[in-house]
């Protein structure tokens, strides 16, 4: 199995075209073909991506599976995983078999929104394994495409806005990075992402414009690729596409976007700012902190205000992105497996708390929270996820929500102890939005007409959650799960980055004397 | 003289070919000859870019230097018969629907393309100033085919006037260089124009020239006439003159700037990365209000030729090198999303108004995905192929110390993407209306529009060799 990267990458992908050719009309039976082969596609890349896992060696800090091909321009086409990106990889491979049955209701062009999903996946999963730099764009820069399409199409009725907004938002944060790819290109001579890893970019500090630039050329590749990953992050102040999209997108469009999308950016901080641009990020980290402890607290109050359930949890989820950014940079390991660790559980909790608004969406039609309360008397199996789910996205211990922000606090307290404090009234703040959310939909009394009749979850919505319980839970109470398989190369990253660190300011305390 | 005769037989098969073709239909005066000379004159042109792509080799000066025939001009002569042949055969449904189809199209098409080929190959003044009037008359003939309509006249009258106008400069400059370097031979004048000796007068001439040039790949500040003329020709004609002809001009561009002024680079190369920018910005903010699908056309390929003119501004064979794969890829473009254009229509009439593809999608599944494709790749998103154009040229220009100017493009390119995201909105996004357009029945414009749909997405497996031949044809003109 030399191409086993490359098979899971693209069994969407293949699935999605034998789909656009073989698959005629549009008619029940055409439908509901569209929705098996969606979801056999993608329950076959998860059951074949648990062979990476099988076959990954979790001691090994350098990139494995490595496929390697020459292709245009001097680039090559190059895949591989290490402790970083594989965890990624495989929350893809598992959240889309999920995110398909939850699509199961929809009924308009079901054969385009099935390709657009398997599309998406693949160029997710490519973004994750690309090890090349240009191959890396190709993936991440493509993925707007089929959202941009899932957002116009199935989205709601201000879905064209949303859309929009989306797609140049994101796109115009991405460019920078582009320029910063080929000025890496042209100083490195390379675009093998693990030869850039080792490779130096000059920090002698220069005046560009007349403003003098500590860090020099790292610290411009540094801001530039910043454009573009706290764009996708989202990071405060540029989240506020976030909101738009969620609230516009159709369900499962919203849990891919939380679950996965969103975790490009911290991917792409992990792989390519921090370990290629030390100093660059060491010039900026302390804003990055601040900025990061502004979006917990800033967003959770805003948070609080909403009438709409999935602003409300699009916000939250840009204040828990939030706690990953500050553990990314606050660079030390704690930090950086808590970031990990708290991506991969937001994957599940975000994910489900979309679904959660996507269950009663469909039967209601309206997501204000105005519109609900007590479901509580009616639908007792949904007011028991809700809970468990509105529990781990406040963090309480014994859920996979609690480690992760725990994990980036401790770390961030080592840095920088004000960051750390403020920090944490967000976690006061989050229990405040997302417990008054849950009382005002499911506590209290039935006392709306329209919900008399309203219906408990299927057996269809709970066995899509069980999954999402389990990991949550278990994560919760043996992290070790994911820390035992990340540890390793996070310790390498952190090692290199402080003696790359160290490097420098040996050379500026040389050049000083 | 008879080795002379040998290097150019290409240009005279062609010439003669019109000729023949045009006592042909003199003689039988009738214009139902024109469609089966429509589909020869393709014929006839593949059959040429076969042959000059596939023996010819080395580098074959005639006439004591005023034409060459290296690898740079091989690629771009393929290039443009090719393209040609590919929209003639494509708009031969349209025009013989309207009865536009007479026999002088085809062949009035064919002599441009002489004049075309004479263009990429000149080394002299005189030889570029006599491929560009060939062409340029030709092409204003043709945009004023439709001889009933005020607006198809009026885009062949503008054309013409200002036309003329950029000629009458470009000869004004070459006169300059003529007196200051003494020859017109480009050979000649690469040793006079050499960085940090260039005369006042030279570059006045070169600047003029630069002008004339810019107005022929309709550059900003020269652009004007683009968004009228383009509107005001028949279909297929606009299809014809966002391709062939903006192919040659670029080739001659860079024929100019690297044969004559190799030298002297650092004078001209602030003068064309400021011709890039601007136009890269008009074309990108200009189209965002257009209603008009050709006119926005206009707008995007007067953003496409800044983007392809980042890649001569560098300098560099590089930057040549990626000028070629963005005008390859811009020409393969266009194709198919004229081929779509062509195919829109209502009760018959042809249509234009962006609106009118309103829940195209629905309709018609297969087309509007593959338009899908190609309005991603023009707006430079990845996967598709124009993406890899446009960071050949970011690359060139990045490399020749020209970061701004990329930096510039890539903002540019956000604020373009707008105006083709509109084009998406309304085919999947739009409301549900009554009537849509026609069913398309044209076998012909599907196969484009789907070729053209399919190289962008497997093109970027390995551009199927073009990038090999373009590396090629840029060495053979940057030493």
């Amino acid at each position: 199995m030399d191409n086993l990267l490359s098979i899971v990458t693209f069994i969407p992908a293949v699935a999605a075209l034998i789909m656009a050719v073989f698959l005629r009309g549009d008619d029940e039976a055409a439908r509901k073909n569209a929705k098996w082969i969606a979801l056999f596609a993608t329950s076959a890349t998860f059951v074949v991506s648990l062979f990476i896992l099988a076959g990954f060696d979790r001691n090994n800090t350098d990139f494995q599976m490595v496929e390697e091909t020459t292709w245009l321009m001097g680039l090559q086409y190059k895949m591989g995983v290490d402790g970083i990106s594989i965890l990624f990889v495989m929350l893809a491979t598992f959240m889309m078999p999920l995110v398909i049955a939850a699509s199961w209701n929809v009924e308009t062009r079901v054969k385009e929104y099935m390709i657009a999903f398997l599309m998406l996946e693949t160029l997710m999963l490519g973004v994750f394994m690309a090890l090349d730099l240009v191959l890396f764009y190709v993936f991440f820069e493509a993925g707007l495409i089929p959202m941009f399409l899932i957002i116009g199409i199935w989205g709601g009725a201000n879905r064209i806005y949303a859309s929009f907004k989306f797609f140049l938002y994101t796109f115009l944060g991405s460019v920078l990075m582009l320029i910063a790819m080929v000025a890496m290109f042209a100083d490195a001579g390379t675009t093998d992402i693990a030869k850039l890893l080792v490779h130096e970019f000059s920090y002698g500090s220069f005046d560009l414009l007349g403003i003098h630039v500590v860090g020099g050329m790292q610290t411009l590749m540094f801001l530039a690729f910043f454009a573009s990953f706290a764009v996708k992050m989202p990071m405060w102040p540029v989240h506020t596409w976030l909101p738009d999209a969620h609230v516009q997108a159709p369900t499962a469009g919203s849990v891919v976007l939380a679950a996965i999308l969103l975790k490009m950016g911290g991917y792409g901080f992990l792989r390519f700012s921090l370990p290629m641009f030390p100093v660059g990020s060491d010039v900026l980290a302390p804003t990055v902190l601040w900025m990061s402890a502004i979006a917990i607290v800033y967003t959770s109050l805003v948070a609080l205000v909403q009438q709409d359930m999935k602003k409300l949890i699009a916000y939250s989820s840009v204040a828990h992105m939030g706690f990953v950014t500050m553990g990314i940079f606050a660079a030390n390991q704690q930090g950086i497996d808590g970031a990990i660790f708290q991506m991969i559980s937001h994957g599940f909790i975000s994910g489900a708390l979309f679904l959660c608004v996507g269950v009663i969406y469909d039967r209601m039609h309206t997501r204000e929270i105005d519109a609900y309360g007590g479901l509580v008397n009616r639908m007792p199996a949904y007011a028991m996820i809700f809970m468990f789910f509105t529990m781990a996205n406040v963090g309480l211990p014994g859920t996979s929500g609690f480690v992760g922000e725990f994990l980036t606090l401790i770390a961030v307290f080592k840095v920088n102890t004000w960051v750390a404090a403020v920090a944490t009234s967000g976690v006061i703040f989050s229990a405040a939005y997302a417990l008054w959310l849950y009382r005002r939909v499911v506590m209290g009394d039935l006392i709306k007409e329209s919900l008399k009749s309203i219906t408990d979850m299927g057996t269809r919505e709970r066995v899509i959650f069980a999954p999402l319980v389990v990991m949550t839970i278990l994560l919760g109470v043996y992290p070790a799960l994911v820390l035992d398989i990340i540890g390793p190369s996070v310790t390498a990253l952190v090692t290199n980055y402080e003696t790359a660190l160290a490097a420098a300011d040996a050379v500026s305390q040389a050049a000083s004397q | 003289m008879s080795a002379d005769l040998n290097i150019i037989l290409p240009e005279i098969l062609l010439a003669l070919f019109a000729i023949v073709a045009l006592l042909g239909g003199v003689y039988t005066g009738k214009d139902g000859v024109a469609s089966t000379l429509v589909w020869l004159t393709s014929a006839a042109m593949v059959a040429l870019a076969a042959w000059i792509g596939l023996t010819g080799e080395g580098t074959n000066v005639a006439f004591n230097g005023m034409f060459s025939d290296d690898g740079f001009s091989r690629f771009a002569k393929v290039v443009i018969l090719l393209s040609t042949a590919a929209v003639l055969i494509m708009g031969e449904g349209y025009m013989s629907k309207r009865g536009l189809l007479r026999f002088e199209y085809p062949i009035l098409v064919a002599l441009s393309v002489v004049g075309m080929m004479m263009m990429v190959s000149a080394g002299d003044l005189m030889a570029l100033y006599m491929g560009l009037e060939l062409q340029s008359l030709a092409l204003y003939v043709v945009a004023s085919l439709r001889r009933d309509s005020a607006r198809s006249t009026e885009a062949g009258l503008k054309y013409f006037v200002l036309g003329a106008l950029s000629s009458g400069i470009l000869l004004y400059g070459a006169s300059l260089i003529y007196g200051y370097a003494g020859t017109t031979l480009f050979s000649g004048i690469i040793q006079t124009a050499v960085h940090g000796d260039v005369s006042v007068g030279l570059l006045f001439g070169l600047i003029f020239v630069i002008s004339g040039m810019a107005f022929k790949v309709s550059a900003v500040p020269f652009h004007m006439w683009t968004p009228d003329v383009y509107e005001g020709a028949p279909t297929p004609i606009t299809a014809f003159f966002a391709t062939a002809p903006k192919v040659a001009a670029m080739g001659l561009f860079a024929r100019v700037m690297h044969d004559a002024f190799g030298n002297a680079i650092p004078d001209w190369q602030q003068v064309i990365a400021l011709i890039s920018l601007l136009s890269m910005f008009l074309g990108a903010v200009a189209a965002i209000g257009q209603t008009n699908i050709k006119r926005l056309m206009a707008y995007s390929s007067i953003a496409h030729m800044g983007y392809a003119l980042m890649g001569l501004a560098a300098g560099t064979a590089l930057g040549v090198e990626a000028m070629l794969v963005y005008m390859t890829i811009y020409v393969a473009m266009n194709i198919g999303t004229f081929a779509f254009i062509l195919s829109m229509e209502k009760d018959g009439q042809p249509v234009t108004d962006i609106s009118s593809l309103n829940m195209y999608a629905k309709a018609q599944p297969g087309r509007a995905f593959a338009m899908l494709i190609l309005l991603f790749s023009l707006a430079g998103v990845p996967p598709m192929l124009g993406f890899f154009g446009k960071l050949y040229v970011l690359r060139a220009a990045y490399d020749a110390g020209l970061a701004w100017l990329a930096i510039a493009g890539v903002i540019a390119s956000v604020i373009g993407a707008f105006y083709y995201l509109r084009i998406v909105f309304f085919m999947y996004f739009g409301e549900e209306q009554a009537e849509g357009l026609d069913a398309n029945k044209s076998t012909i414009l599907w196969g484009f529009l789907m070729a053209s749909a399919g190289i962008m997405v497997f093109g970027i497996i390995n551009m199927f060799g073009v990038e090999a031949a373009a590396t090629a044809a840029a060495a053979a003109l940057v030493n």
